[in-house]
């Protein structure tokens, strides 16, 4: 039986995905901070791959000083109330507060950080002004969160900044890949407009960057290219049977899912290969759309997954059931697919009836897009290779996020981003100097 | 338990218990002091009985420390502002409910003529004792009532004697602590004749500012007045003003009911043990109401029981000679932070206390851990890392003197053994550790934008 009813209206989708991390009021965020040490060198801040100062902005809620809360947040993390909602704070930030060595619950610095950074949005405070025009121009491929941190920290240093994205949204992942009970799409977009309208860069939207003219033009007209596109589609199975309809990747579906919300028809039994947070989360959302039953089958064993135990329990809790050590052979099915079989590690197999068959396997590498650039290198995984300044081996070419990490957080993205704005910033004066 | 005795006789004043409520707004009309009587209070003095008055709108403001509400209270109410014979009836209907219970009229007049009629129309009513408000810090001062009487030891003494002259009932006399020696009005008053002391009234204060009209809290139409003091954060200054008292050869005879910052049992019992034989509350009332007490008499029984006494009189007093002169403490005395690694956060305020606000004893970890670790010899045992530990029983302060030696500076004066310059071997700091002060030019402070 499953847990959840499909659901047939926005109110039904949205009590299906009831927010993980609910905004907090005036009080709660007040007795809350309280409890905050301002522990010396905190744990917490090292443990931030952005490395908020925690402990600052927390007592800054304390004090009544909300502004200036949201203000530090943003001062290391333009993504602040994205990663607030939708960072695994349960591993970061969170996991690694003192707290937890007395087994005493952590302070929640992700809602505290979504109470500061939604507080400035709301009020539509300033916190942000562009530094003044210094006459260069960067173009930015990908409205992700690599992409619009850089975007961010280079219109503070003064340059003209034009981000092209192959979509319609920005935010990358955030909007078309995360869990909707992390972050709403209303939520999503609302960061990068508040930072937009401060900041005054430009996006055009589906516009692609797919062709070596394309790159060639880009040259041309800017001083320097970053390039923020993440990672491609998911990557194939190489089983038979993987190309029927009624198979799809999990990023593809999360995408769906998200645009279609409510209207997103899931049918009644899935089979979600894989053992990541995006398969888990696509099992997750797979059952709070209302399938009957959703098997989440991972060919390792359990402690070999790797998504986070939280992300895993979150699933179990929506109804999904765990198989483990069982490694998909085939997909059958005449013009759609009806099942998935598997083979056992001692040789046996057996057979899972589905409507539809997700493949959390992991994105594919932006291989193809690469080859417009020659001069660009990636290490054994398909990783673009970069310096410290974030500089690719192509003079001139910036990347980070995704595409350089091989796959992380949005705040793994907005860091890295941001320091590669820092490095465009410090190769452009080098050049010409 | 069954053996324990709470009942006292206060300077004649007899109450089933020791706690009473001070002279405040929860003892402002018969109603809330006979639900106090109900609720287990043993005596209640009322709200001061005495001129026409007339109040202000907002009166009272609070100091919040973090989650905190009311660690502070400050007030600018005024004393009663109901029609004397009101109180005076319901004083009568109070004692007829409770008779065996402590109802003490406060007051407040000014000529000698009006004190002797208040004091017979309160004995009249009934009342079981009286007490004298000489403390009042706020608006009743201004017409020279309250602390510019206990301010005043000269006019306090007369006003005493004026008052001992008309009362048959035992006379308290309230203190003011905005004073810079509390045994000046203490023996003024003692000399005056009073049957028993209490303290501490409130304490004159600003207890915040309003940020966007710059006017001090309690506001009153843009405007605000020094207030009183009290509530928990005040109860460190009566503690040491009833120490004053209690160890006071000429005052110590004289009973002393403690006021200031009482909220639970271990309040009580500090107050009782620093000499006082009746507690007054009247913050932790206005924030709790008077269930509150619930809370002191379950935890004054456990202790009496777990000590073995019977009546409050068993343990009246014993910590006031422990309380002495610096010159006599033991100056071999040595204890030495230890930190319990199993029970350690590794939040490191220790250390940054330590480093910063004391004497550079705590050290980081080298090892990748977050423990701390204590550098011995630099350790003067002060405590402060102990203070700050946010873990219960982590970090203790272990004794290291085998306590064979006593010597105190007064005995090493007596004995002309006191270091004569700086570098004699006999003073304190010579050879102790401290860092070249350029080592300190490591600590920079980090940008977290990463522009810098």
């Amino acid at each position: 039986m499953a847990e959840y009813k499909r659901p047939e209206t926005p109110q039904e989708y949205q009590r299906n995905f009831p927010p993980k991390k609910p905004l907090m009021n005036t009080s709660e965020a007040y007795y809350e901070s309280a409890r905050c040490l301002y522990c010396y060198d905190a744990p917490c801040m090292d443990a931030c791959p952005t490395h908020i100062d925690i402990p600052l902005f927390i007592k800054q809620i304390n004090t009544g000083n909300v502004k200036g809360a949201a203000a530090t947040i943003y001062d290391s993390n333009w993504l602040g109330n994205a990663c607030g909602k939708v960072c695994p704070t349960e591993q970061l930030c969170e996991g690694s507060c003192v707290y937890t060595e007395q087994d005493m619950k952590p302070l929640q610095i992700g809602r505290l950080q979504n109470f500061a950074t939604e507080a400035v949005m709301q009020a539509k405070t300033n916190l942000f002004k562009p530094g003044p025009d210094n006459g260069r121009r960067v173009a930015i491929v990908g409205a992700g969160p690599a992409g619009i941190a850089c975007a961010c920290e280079l219109r503070v240093l003064g340059y003209s900044v034009e981000i092209f994205e192959a979509k319609a949204l920005p935010t990358g992942l955030t909007v078309y890949g995360t869990a909707p009970y992390k972050i709403t799409n209303e939520e999503a977009l609302r960061e990068n407009e508040y930072l937009q309208q401060q900041l005054g860069y430009t996006v055009h939207y589906n516009h692609p960057i797919q062709n070596a003219a394309q790159f060639a033009e880009l040259e041309k007209q800017f001083d320097a290219v970053f390039l923020g596109l993440g990672l491609g589609a998911t990557a194939q199975l190489n089983i038979p049977g993987e190309e029927l309809p009624g198979v799809v990747g999990a990023v593809e579906f999360v995408e769906e899912l998200r645009m279609k919300q409510h209207a997103f028809q899931v049918p009644e039994r899935v089979v979600v290969i894989g053992g990541g947070n995006t398969a888990v989360d696509a099992a997750s959302e797979s059952a709070r759309m209302g399938a009957q039953s959703v098997h989440l089958v991972y060919r390792r064993t359990k402690a070999d997954m790797g998504a986070y135990d939280f992300e895993y329990a979150t699933a179990l809790a929506a109804g999904v059931q765990g198989v483990f050590e069982a490694s998909p052979l085939r997909i059958e099915g005449e013009n759609k697919a009806s099942g998935v079989t598997f083979s056992r590690p001692d040789g046996s197999e057996f057979h899972l009836p589905a409507d539809l068959v997700i493949k959390g396997t992991g994105q594919a590498k932006q291989g193809a897009l690469l080859a417009h650039l020659p001069n660009i290198s990636t290490d054994a995984k398909g990783r673009v290779v970069v310096d410290a300044a974030h500089q690719t081996t192509r003079p001139g070419y910036f990347a980070a996020g995704d595409m350089v990490n091989g796959g992380a957080e949005v705040v793994n993205a907005a860091y890295e981003g941001k320091l590669a704005a820092q490095g465009i910033h410090q190769w452009i004066q080098n050049k010409n100097t | 338990m069954s053996n324990i005795d709470l009942s006292i006789n206060f300077a004649g004043i007899k109450a089933p218990n020791p706690f009473w409520l001070a002279s405040a707004p929860p003892t402002n009309t018969g109603y809330q002091i006979m639900k106090a009587f109900e609720a287990g209070w043993g005596g209640a003095v009322w709200k001061t009985l005495g001129v026409p008055v007339q109040n202000v709108s907002s009166r009272y403001g609070s100091i919040n420390y973090r989650d905190t509400r009311m660690a502070g209270l400050n007030n600018i109410e005024l004393i009663t502002d109901r029609p004397l014979a009101d109180n005076l009836r319901e004083i009568e209907e109070v004692k007829k409910y409770f008779p065996n219970h402590a109802v003490i009229a406060s007051l407040m007049v000014e000529s000698k003529k009006e004190w002797f009629q208040i004091v017979k129309d309160v004995e009249n009513a009934g009342a079981d004792g009286i007490e004298l408000n000489f403390g009042c810090p706020h608006g009743m001062c201004e017409r020279g009532m309250g602390s510019a009487v206990g301010q005043e030891p000269e006019v306090l003494n007369t006003i005493v004697q004026w008052v001992m002259e008309a009362a048959t009932v035992p006379v308290i006399t309230k203190l003011t602590p905005n004073i810079s020696d509390i045994t000046d009005p203490a023996l003024a008053a003692v000399r005056g004749g009073t049957s028993a002391l209490s303290l501490i009234n409130t304490i004159k204060s600003i207890v915040g500012i309003d940020l966007d009209t710059y006017a001090p809290y309690p506001v009153v139409d843009g405007k605000g007045t020094n207030g009183g003091y009290c509530g928990p954060a005040v109860k460190p200054i009566a503690l040491h003003m009833l120490k004053e008292l209690a160890g006071h050869p000429e005052i110590r005879n004289t009973p002393i009911s403690g006021i200031g910052g009482i909220e639970t049992w271990r309040d009580v019992v500090e107050f009782i043990l620093l000499g006082a034989t009746s507690v007054q509350v009247c913050t932790a009332v206005m924030h709790y109401g008077f269930g509150i007490v619930r809370e002191m008499e379950a935890g004054l029984r456990q202790f009496m029981s777990d000590k073995g006494y019977s009546t409050i009189y068993d343990f009246a007093g014993k910590a006031v000679p422990n309380v002495v002169e610096w010159k006599n403490l033991n100056l071999h005395y040595k204890v030495v932070a230890s930190i319990n690694a199993d029970k350690c956060i590794g939040c490191q305020l220790c250390h940054i206390a330590c480093d910063d606000g004391a004497h550079q004893a705590i050290a980081l970890p080298t090892n990748g851990s977050r423990v701390p670790e204590i550098i011995d010899e630099n350790c003067v045992g002060c405590n402060l890392c102990s203070l700050v530990c946010p873990v219960e029983e982590c970090i203790t302060m272990e004794r290291r003197d085998d306590g064979s030696q006593t010597e105190s500076w007064a005995e090493r004066t007596m004995a002309g053994k006191v270091p004569e310059h700086f570098n004699d071997p006999r003073g304190g700091g010579v050879g102790h550790f401290v860092p070249e002060p350029s080592a300190a030019l490591q600590y920079k402070r980090k940008d977290r934008s990463g522009r810098k």
